[in-house]
């Protein structure tokens, strides 16, 4: 007799199992939910296909070559109307990175100072920050360019004033305010401008070797170099020197009134710095709070502790505070400049030609290439903000609380 | 039909939802009302009076076509459209006609796949400029800074004639003919160009119209025409011959004013087939027999839309030229009604 061998029946793995089974469950219900939302994108995507195919439109992007037949009148690089529609997206790419790379540098330093001043002892000071932020950060920005615009339209005179005499250049005749922009010297560059160029590079790679030489002195001796004034000195002096050397290669070039406008100098048209002014107001509103945030995030501990070991304010902000206020401070600026390099885009509306102006507005309109316009339009969005992302992480990475 | 409307909805602006094909007359009727694309204010062509109520020269074109299939001119919803905007609208099948001074290319027609039924005003790009300015000819515009609007072919021609005459410029790229005209009298443009109906009708709305003026040079042929979209084709039908109605009946005489005494029936058979008391032209076209009768019925003509909204009588002051009757010298000639 053998035995009785108490065998539970190894049923193996039921379908049931993948509702009631806790093991399972929470899988389950993920991959229903993935099936519903890729039918959903499959079913758009087809719903796409079916009406483009019975609208009768295919769906490609020959139309980059194609001649592309208007003009833009902001170009950084060399652009005319016989060249393609890819060449004119090019050219509003650069305008919008040109006004975000300006708009997020003015915003940080408006937002900067603004945060600070919100935070100052000074009554009107304090007040005064207070006004800024709140008046920009709750006003749509779509409004604020608009204005900006309408002033920079209506307040200036005319290029023809000046002609008459009604209106005079500023700055010793080298800058023209004009309700058409302004317009500033230009830097000529002639021969043997190239050594001067090159004495500036080699005195900035010495700024970059002497701090690095005064930190390792302050680490070995405890003196401190007067790294600024040196720095300062190391820049200009040389660069000055060569200029004078030889005999003044680069020059500036002032602009001058001709025929209906004026030539020969850098003209920041009027659509530029009304959209470039009034993003970087707007935005560097949101900047302040951060910074205030940042700033009052650091425990006032922090800066006794640093005072009562007899570290002078200036230093103690350098080196105590703002460090540990970065880590704040660093995350929610990335997402502004991303939010201002995407309201770039509402450049539409004072003819600032950018991305969407070139691309997304006449090139679509001429070719009638509505999607695939649109497509490349939102692409090329993605990737700018991706970048900033990306770029900004890193630099987060750097600064945030180091745990190991 | 619904998943397109679906799909438009969660899908950007300027996807495509599905065009409805050969069913916009169904679609017009049911809804009781005529989607019809305009500029969004250009007086003389379409613009609000100040009651609010839509007038202008095409504006009447849109009364007209409602007014024939629908029997009322006055169910017509208005939707204002920009240059860069208003192709999207239409192919979207957010309106059913475009009637915004839009010039009849072959890109648009071919290409962009609209169909346009005809020409109500021929028309040509010109330049507006301040008198003070001294310059009497567009040749003498090198460096000029121009006001023009994006997304229409003035745009183009403007491109191509200054490059043709080796002279520069200075785009400044606007929305709208309201814009434009800030930007231009405030002098941050030298030179507006665009039509020069639509430059005549800007001038009239100037405090001192008299301080500017039209450059002589005519730089293009824009003929400005309705359009609908491709593939449906009893649709573009309806739109074609209310157009050629209204310049038919000009050419035979008939008018708002004796249009009652004319569908009484008359000694003339094409009279006759025109207003529907004779032969079933309008049973061809699936409306009414009266159908080209309710379209003059709304403002007579087309003289006489021509006269009351962009006329010599009025503060636009266009000639007829071109736009005359072929029987007078001008371009207007319609197919016969048979």
């Amino acid at each position: 007799m053998t035995a009785m061998t108490d065998t539970q029946p190894d049923e193996g793995f039921r379908l049931s199992q993948l509702i009631y089974d806790t093991r399972y469950r929470s899988i389950t219900i993920q991959i229903i939910a993935l099936i519903c939302v890729l039918v959903g994108i499959g079913w758009l995507v087809n719903n796409a296909v079916t009406n483009l195919a019975e609208a009768g439109q295919d769906f490609n992007f020959d139309f980059l070559g194609n001649v592309a037949g208007y003009d833009i009148n902001q170009k950084i690089i060399d652009y005319d109307s016989q060249m393609t529609h890819g060449r004119a997206t090019l050219v509003g790419l650069l305008n919008t990175l040109l006004v975000a790379v300006l708009g997020c540098i003015t915003c940080t330093i408006i937002g900067v100072t603004m945060g600070v001043l919100r935070l100052s002892n000074n009554w009107i000071v304090q007040k005064l920050a207070t006004v800024y932020v709140e008046g920009f950060r709750n006003v749509p920005v779509l409004l604020w360019i608009v204005l900006t615009m309408g002033v920079m339209i209506k307040i200036p005179p005319d290029p023809r004033q000046f002609r008459s005499g009604d209106a005079s250049m500023m700055l010793w005749d080298s800058v023209a305010i004009t309700n058409r922009g302004v317009y500033v010297p230009r830097i000529m560059y002639e021969s043997g401008s190239a050594i001067v160029v090159g004495v500036l590079l080699l005195s900035i790679a010495a700024i970059f070797g002497f701090r690095h030489y005064a930190r390792k002195q302050q680490e070995a001796t405890g003196k401190i170099l007067p790294v600024l004034w040196v720095s300062l000195g190391l820049l200009f002096i040389p660069a000055i020197l060569a200029q004078v050397v030889m005999g003044s290669p680069i020059g500036l070039q002032n602009p001058y009134f001709r025929g209906f406008n004026f030539t020969d100098g850098v003209h920041l048209r009027n659509s530029l710095i009304a959209l470039w002014l009034a993003l970087s107001l707007y935005t560097g509103a949101f900047v302040a709070e951060n910074v205030r945030a940042g700033i009052l995030a650091v425990s006032k501990g922090q800066s006794e502790a640093a005072a009562s070991l007899g570290i002078r304010p200036s230093r103690i902000m350098n080196l105590v505070v703002l460090p540990q206020a970065m880590r704040v401070i660093v995350p929610p600026m990335i997402s502004n400049y991303m939010n201002l390099t995407k309201n770039s885009s509402l450049a539409l509306a004072i003819g600032y030609m950018d991305l969407t102006g070139t691309l997304g507005n006449i090139t679509r309109n001429q070719t009638g290439r509505e999607m695939e316009c649109v497509i490349m339009l939102m692409a090329i969005y993605l990737c700018l903000s991706l970048s900033i992302s990306a770029v900004g992480n890193w630099y987060n990475n750097s600064v945030k609380l180091k745990e190991r | 039909m619904k998943k397109s409307v679906f799909f438009g909805a969660v899908a950007t602006a300027g996807l495509l939802a599905g065009a409805a094909s050969a069913q916009t007359l169904a679609e017009v009727q049911d809804r009781d009302s005529l989607r019809c694309g305009v500029t969004t204010g250009l007086v003389g062509f379409a613009a609000p009076d100040e009651t609010g109520e839509w007038e202008g020269f095409d504006v009447a074109v849109c009364r007209a076509v409602a007014a024939a299939v629908l029997g009322d001119g006055s169910k017509v919803e208005f939707i204002p459209t920009t240059g860069s905007t208003r192709f999207t609208a239409l192919a979207s099948g957010e309106i059913d006609l475009l009637a915004r001074n839009t010039t009849w290319t072959f890109s648009r027609d071919v290409d962009l796949e609209f169909e346009f039924v005809g020409v109500n005003y021929y028309d040509g790009q010109g330049f507006l400029v301040r008198k003070d300015l001294g310059v009497t000819s567009a040749t003498e515009l090198d460096g000029a800074t121009v006001c023009i609007q994006t997304g229409t072919t003035t745009e183009l021609n403007l491109a191509d004639f200054f490059r043709a005459n080796g002279m520069s410029y200075e785009p400044v790229p606007i929305e709208t003919n309201a814009e434009a005209q800030q930007q231009y009298l405030a002098n941050a443009c030298d030179v507006y160009t665009t039509d020069a109906s639509g430059l005549a009708a800007t001038r009239a709305a100037f405090e001192a119209p008299d301080d500017h003026m039209l450059l002589p040079e005519i730089i293009s042929k824009e003929p400005l025409g309705p359009l609908v979209r491709h593939g449906d084709n009893v649709w573009g039908d309806i739109a074609r011959w209310t157009l050629n109605a209204l310049i038919t009946a000009e050419e035979l005489g008939v008018t708002s004013e004796n249009l009652e005494e004319m569908m009484a029936g008359t000694d003339n058979p094409e009279i006759n087939r025109l207003l529907g008391t004779e032969g079933n032209l309008g049973e061809m076209l699936g409306l009414e027999a009266d159908w080209a009768a309710n379209a003059i019925a709304v403002a007579g003509n087309y003289a006489e839309i021509f006269e009351a909204n962009i006329g010599e009588e009025t503060a636009i002051g266009l000639a007829r030229g071109l736009n005359a009757q072929w029987t007078d010298g001008g371009l207007l000639y319609s197919p016969p009604f048979r």
